[in-house]
């Protein structure tokens, strides 16, 4: 048990290591020289002599990379070129957003497929099965930024009901910024909720063929209570699998939605830091952005041991 | 406790699967059903419990103290299946919930019927596991089904079927999956469990030779009906229908010193058991019968008692008195 | 059952509505090469903002441009991008997944463990990476979309692929002599060939979709070629006074995804019909 820990562990830094060896090279070493792209083409040479000493041009590019890993270990991640601050201050900012907005589409989009998953394979072939079916067919199909549009034509411009532009932050009340986020997480989650509806219907589908919902049911237990008590643990791990591949379309979601409701959360600051093409703050956000990912995909990996007590017994 | 099927036919679509199905099992008595694989001996049993695959349809009357369970709502039904009839399915490797301990798989029967607490539901479980002659019992109860063997878990059913305490207990093909000496372990077991609680028992077997030494009455099966009722020493000594004949003839010998049995086809049956759309007109095992006459072929023959507590099917039964 | 039994031979449902969707689109593509209503870039300052058959069918975007062509002319910029891409993922992912397969051991190891890498970047970010070096366009696109999808055909490619290497006749061309990549391309690739067409059309459904958003972002076609997503972006400033901007390109977006998803469960249903499930 402890060394398949172990080995799940290592196999997770070592992706980490890797994909930051692909941004380094994606955004430090193939573009050129940033100090050359920050001050343009008519920068005199000692001006752009001053900036590489500055941002740490002129070291060899394998300890520039190392002094980026080992910084990130301290917590120092550089300074933006663009805002002036500390890039660790400006991410955890922006984290305080992106991470619970992610959090609740998560929440949403699962239970809302448990739900609908579960009722459609105990309706197996109903209208109601077929309705549930064709919601998710239709949630797969709508982008996730159209639906944000779609909310804030609906509740903002006509209802009134939210305001659409800005955020107000934890400082203005937890209850607040929540509500800021509701919109937003629900359009990240309706695409989501209608993958894993698909999944969740197919795999309960599955198990209630299974010989031990019979016994379950033998033993006297209603339908309802063997669905939800011996059908669905046991479906749950494809359901997880694809929850973990998702993660990747939610930071994609997250860029997109955040932009889209004004939201200051690390997909806006990705997109803005492309813009103003400050690259110590890309850099970082990229990286962090993909580690969500592959710890997303680490976090399956336990949560398969958690959900499988055969996978556990293999070690 | 008494149950009574009487006229039990189970349908799917136009097809029966199920038909002419009749019999009664008093207080504590022990009925065998026998039949190959095939014969709709697990249907049967599933049609009694009322848990049929999705699509089937089940006619006639299934009664139970002359309650009858087909006309029963589902929620009412819930009351009766576990807690007055236990059933013991055949596959123990996959007959348990594999993400669920095997202590909270008996206990869960218990809570859901007396609704007793989760401590007292659970003493109560480890002293059934206990009572199985599970081995280091207080150990096992937190054990996953992949932990244990084939016959543990089959213990585990057994616990689990025993534990709300029915009065009847349908044990299909129990020991079909497992090794001839752990076979023989879980039969001693289920019958020295069935005395002690004075349970009445349905046991289903392809095996002659298990029923021969488990029940006082056996019900002959093929290709979806009855083939022959009546007590086992009579069943066995003098059958009364050419089917149950080659049931006999094929009795695998069981060479003593090894404990295994020489696999043997049907002897004297050659061919297979016809599935349900594809009955022959007349008797269902004319065609493979070796005493089949012009006569059998017509009409399929009708149920009929030549004894008492004796009947069988086939027009040919008298020239085997 | 019953009704599969009667009539094997009738096409599933979902094949029919999905190959009817996408017909139309890749129809709609193709026309829009030849004929729009009015040019897709013609502006027209007096007839902006214009509601839906006030000024042609659809209306007018802030420009005055007509929103019908723009539309029928974002349907190949879209379409063009997605199968660009898919053709990109599924060449480089095929080639490393039947080249695990093949090899095993080590390789196979690196290659998994390069896409499990790969599968790190969303296509949206690799996208963001690309833009900073090249600038936007279609070649970023496609690379950014091809490159996030590599894993996926990867993965799928492996995984049947090692199926078929343990099949008898793989194992007699092993035994006659014959080379593992003589192999692969008589045996392994064309028995493979039907999983990865269902593939293909799901990650045709998906590479639309994340082209929407790439140019909704601004990182995909320059202006002034049209887009869908590009469309839904300038809509956004007007969503007060012009809301019809924001409906028509986010149908067609949502209808060609679901054309090709549809027509993706339908191929997979003709191919095997014992499952009937979602992926």
């Amino acid at each position: 048990m402890l060394r398949l820990l172990l080995g799940r562990l290592g196999s997770f830094i070592v992706t980490l290591l890797a994909a930051s060896v692909v941004v380094f090279i994606l955004l430090d070493i193939l573009p050129g020289d940033p100090a050359a792209i920050l001050l343009g083409t008519s920068a005199r040479p000692d001006t752009l002599a001053a900036l590489h000493h500055q941002l740490g041009l002129d070291r060899p590019l394998i300890l520039q990379y190392l002094a980026w890993i080992g910084g990130a270990f301290t917590g120092d991640f550089g300074t933006s070129i663009t805002y002036g601050v500390p890039v660790s201050g400006l991410i955890a900012d922006r984290l305080a957003l992106t991470l619970p907005l992610a959090l609740l589409a998560i929440l949403i989009s699962t239970s809302l497929a448990l739900l609908l998953g579960v009722t459609a394979a105990a309706n197996r072939d109903r209208a109601i099965d077929r309705a549930v079916q064709g919601f998710a067919q239709l949630g797969i199909a709508v982008p996730d930024f159209w639906i944000g549009l779609l909310l804030i034509l609906l509740f903002s411009t006509s209802l009134n009901w939210f305001s659409a532009g800005g955020w107000s932050g934890w400082s203005a009340g937890a209850g607040k910024a929540l509500a800021g986020l509701i919109l937003p997480a629900i359009a990240l989650a309706l695409p989501q909720a209608g993958v894993l509806t698909r999944v969740t219907r197919a795999a309960v589908l599955d198990v209630l063929a299974e010989d031990f919902i019979r016994t379950a049911r033998a033993k006297g237990l209603d339908r309802r209570t063997a669905l939800w008590r011996h059908a669905l643990p046991n479906a749950l791990l494809p359901v997880v699998t694809i929850l973990g591949l998702q993660v990747s379309f939610l930071v994609a979601g997250a860029v997109l939605v955040e932009n889209v409701f004004s939201l200051p959360g690390l997909g806006r600051l990705a997109y803005l830091a492309l813009s103003q093409r400050d690259l110590i703050v890309l850099r970082n956000v990229v990286m962090l952005l993909a580690a969500m990912v592959i710890l997303a995909n680490f976090i399956v990996d336990l949560l398969y041991l958690i959900l499988d007590p055969r996978l556990r017994a293999r070690s | 406790m008494s149950l009574a099927v009487e006229n039990l036919a189970v349908h799917l679509g136009a097809r029966a699967l199920l038909a002419d199905m009749s019999f009664r099992l008093e207080n504590g008595a022990t009925l065998g059903i026998v039949g190959e694989s095939g014969s709709g001996k697990s249907l049967l049993a599933l049609a009694i419990i009322g848990l049929l695959p999705e699509g089937m349809q089940a006619q006639g009357r299934v009664l139970l103290d002359g309650e009858d369970l087909l006309a029963l709502p589902e929620s009412a039904l819930c009351h009766r299946r576990g807690a007055r009839i236990g059933m013991i399915f055949q596959e123990p490797a996959t007959a348990l919930n594999p993400a669920m301990r095997i202590g909270e798989q008996i206990a869960e029967g218990l809570i859901w019927h007396r609704r007793i607490d989760a401590a007292a539901a659970r003493a109560e479980s480890l002293r059934l596991l206990d009572h199985v002659r599970m081995p280091d019992a207080q150990r096992r109860f937190a054990f996953y089904p992949h932990e244990l063997s084939g016959g543990q878990r089959q213990r585990v059913g057994i616990a689990i079927a025993l534990a709300p305490e029915p009065e009847l207990l349908i044990a299909d093909e129990p020991t079909t999956a497992l090794d001839v000496t752990v076979e023989s372990e879980i039969l001693d077991l289920l019958a020295e469990l069935v005395a002690e609680a004075r349970m009445s028992l349905i046991l289903i077997s392809h095996d002659l030779g298990i029923i021969a030494g488990m029940t006082e009455r056996c019900l002959v099966m093929y290709a979806g009906t009855r083939f022959e009722e009546g007590p086992k020493e009579r069943i066995l000594r003098k059958p009364l229908n050419p089917y149950t004949l080659g049931l006999l003839a094929a009795l695998p010998e069981r060479a003593p010193a090894t404990g295994e049995r020489r696999a043997r086809r049907l002897a004297g049956i050659p061919g297979n058991v016809p599935s349900a759309g594809r009955l022959p007109p007349g008797c269902r095992f004319a065609d493979r019968c070796a005493m089949a006459i012009a006569a059998c072929r017509p009409v399929e023959p009708a149920w009929r008692a030549l004894e008492p507590g004796h009947g069988v099917r086939c027009i040919r039964a008298e020239t085997l008195l | 059952m019953s009704a599969a039994l009667e009539s094997p031979r009738r096409p599933p449902p979902a094949l029919v509505a999905g190959g009817a969707i996408t017909a139309a689109f890749i129809l709609l593509a193709l026309i829009s090469r030849i004929w729009t209503p009015e040019s897709p870039t013609r502006i027209h300052i007096a007839l902006r903002l214009k509601p839906p058959l006030a000024a042609g069918l659809l209306g007018t975007d802030p420009f005055g441009r007509d929103v019908l062509s723009m539309l029928m002319a974002g349907t190949w910029t879209s379409l063009s991008t997605a199968f660009l891409a898919v053709a990109l993922g599924l060449l480089l992912g095929v080639a490393l997944g039947t080249a695990a397969a093949a090899l095993r051991g080590r390789f196979e190891e690196a290659a998994m463990r390069s896409a499990d890498v790969i599968f790190a970047f969303p296509a949206l970010i690799t996208a963001i990476m690309v833009t900073n070096i090249f600038g936007p366009g279609q070649a970023t696109a496609v690379t950014a979309i091809g490159v996030f999808i590599i894993p996926v055909f990867a993965r799928v490619a492996r995984a049947s692929a090692l199926q078929i290497w343990a099949r008898d006749y793989c194992l007699a061309a092993r035994a006659a002599g014959k080379g593992r990549l003589a192999i692969s391309l008589e045996h392994v690739i064309p028995n493979i060939a039907g999983t990865l067409l269902v593939q293909a059309t799901i990650q045709l459904a998906l590479a639309i979709l994340i082209e929407a958003g790439l140019s909704f972002l601004g990182l995909g076609l320059p202006p002034p070629t049209p887009s869908w997503g590009r469309m839904l972006n300038d809509a956004q400033t007007f969503l007060d006074s012009a809301p019809w901007l924001a409906v028509a390109p986010g149908v067609a977006i949502a209808l060609a995804v679901l054309g090709f998803n549809l027509l993706g469960d339908g191929l997979r249903d003709l191919f095997d019909p014992r499952r009937d499930r979602a992926p």
